[in-house]
């Protein structure tokens, strides 16, 4: 399955991932106390540095992944100059760039099974109150198991239409995907009750 | 309690797969996508409670790092940048979706459901959407307004395919439709 994990080793994947989620915290409340142009510029120094630990590919993949980031960053500027407030609009856009850009330091170093795993453990004050957080594990499993069949059900119906007509496929695809996907549901579900469900053993 | 956890998850999975539907993008540079449709879907066949949890379920594999959002996008990174509001919208866009679906049980299904995709899954997720643009971008609550303007023909085209779709599903298989049953 495809993942935004890096394929580069680096020293930030032997990192606890509930450690690197607090300095994220930290570091993201700290970039909203630098409110100067100086401040931010030296923030985002830091945030490139952190990248550059492993190495310009490293950080050539992360500026990749901040593609999204780059539209909005140039309206701020620009708007921002327009109104006469060219400073402000700076210190926002690199703020932008340095918060989006640590949290996708984290995305990149951290296995997406260790994240699950702090997430669980997140809801442990739950589970001593007495609720059944098993479910949601199994959530997470079930999606991630679904999209691909998904897409592979989409594909083949697309291909029997294509097969069939002249037109193009048109959104009506929609429905009978829709209740393929319903149908394998249910049944997932019925074969779930079968081995027992969901639901603890209860003590006689 | 099964029935309920795999159709939230496949519902997650479906707001997944129409993100991968091609995209158009507008002037103002956020594509249009399929993936709002999957959100009003949520709402208007799993119900207020079951869609948002479904919703809730997708952004949280989002937060671990798939990159289900539409062009591919996913990590912690996309909840620290300006499109924040509309992520934290919607699942509150599927609740009241999902919500006004259950009101109006006794309108025929295609009506309820588009009144409802309409109000809760254009309306409402507009709301901390443009919030969240005026407080990353330091823009002015009429400016991030009027930048939303385009998208709201491609809106009203998706409320009516979600509105059709559950209609249909309503008809083939009433009972996985949980809102009305």
């Amino acid at each position: 399955m495809l993942t935004l994990t890096s394929d580069i080793r680096t020293p930030y994947h032997r990192l606890r991932a509930g450690v690197k989620l607090a300095a994220l915290c930290v570091a993201t409340v700290a970039l909203f106390w630098l409110d100067s142009v100086p401040g931010m510029a030296a923030g985002l120094t830091a945030v490139a540095a952190l990248y550059l630990v492993p190495g310009w590919r490293f950080l050539r993949e992360g500026i990749a992944l901040l593609k999204p980031v780059w539209f909005f960053v140039a309206l701020v500027v620009v708007w921002h100059a327009v109104m006469g407030q060219t400073m402000a609009g700076l210190i926002i856009a690199l703020r932008l760039i340095a918060a989006v850009a640590l949290a996708n330091l984290v995305t990149m170093t951290t296995r997406f099974d260790d994240l699950t795993d702090v997430v669980m453990w997140l809801l442990t004050p739950l589970r001593k109150l007495g609720a059944n957080t098993a479910p949601l594990g199994f959530a997470i499993v079930l999606v991630v198991r679904f999209i691909p069949v998904l897409m592979d059900k989409a594909h083949k119906l697309i291909d029997a239409w294509r097969a069939r007509s002249a037109r193009r496929v048109g959104w009506q695809i929609a429905l009978p995907i829709t209740l393929i996907a319903i149908d394998d549901a249910e049944h997932v579900a019925e074969a779930l009750r079968a081995r027992g469900g969901l639901t603890p053993p209860q003590d006689p | 309690m099964e029935r309920q956890i795999t159709l939230i998850a496949l519902f997650a999975a479906l707001i997944a797969v129409l993100g991968l539907v091609p995209k158009f993008t507008l002037a103002s540079g956020i594509p249009i996508t399929a993936q709002g449709m999957g959100i009003m879907l949520c709402g208007t066949v799993l119900g207020a409670r079951r869609g948002a949890l479904a919703v809730l379920l997708f952004l949280g594999l989002v937060a671990l790092g798939l990159p289900l959002l539409a062009g591919g996008r996913g990590g912690l990174g996309v909840f620290a940048g300006p499109t924040v509001g509309f992520l934290i919208g919607w699942p509150i866009a599927a609740f009241v979706t999902g919500w006004i679906t259950g009101q109006m049980r006794n309108t025929p299904v295609f009506l309820a459901a588009l009144i409802a995709s309409i109000i809760g899954g254009i309306l409402v997720p507009y709301i901390p959407g443009i919030l969240g643009m005026t407080a990353m971008l330091d823009m002015s609550l009429t400016q991030a307004t009027v930048s939303m303007a385009p998208f709201i023909p491609g809106d009203l085209i998706k409320a009516g395919l979600a509105a059709a779709l559950t209609a249909s599903l309503y008809k083939a298989r009433p009972a996985s439709v949980l809102s009305r049953a």
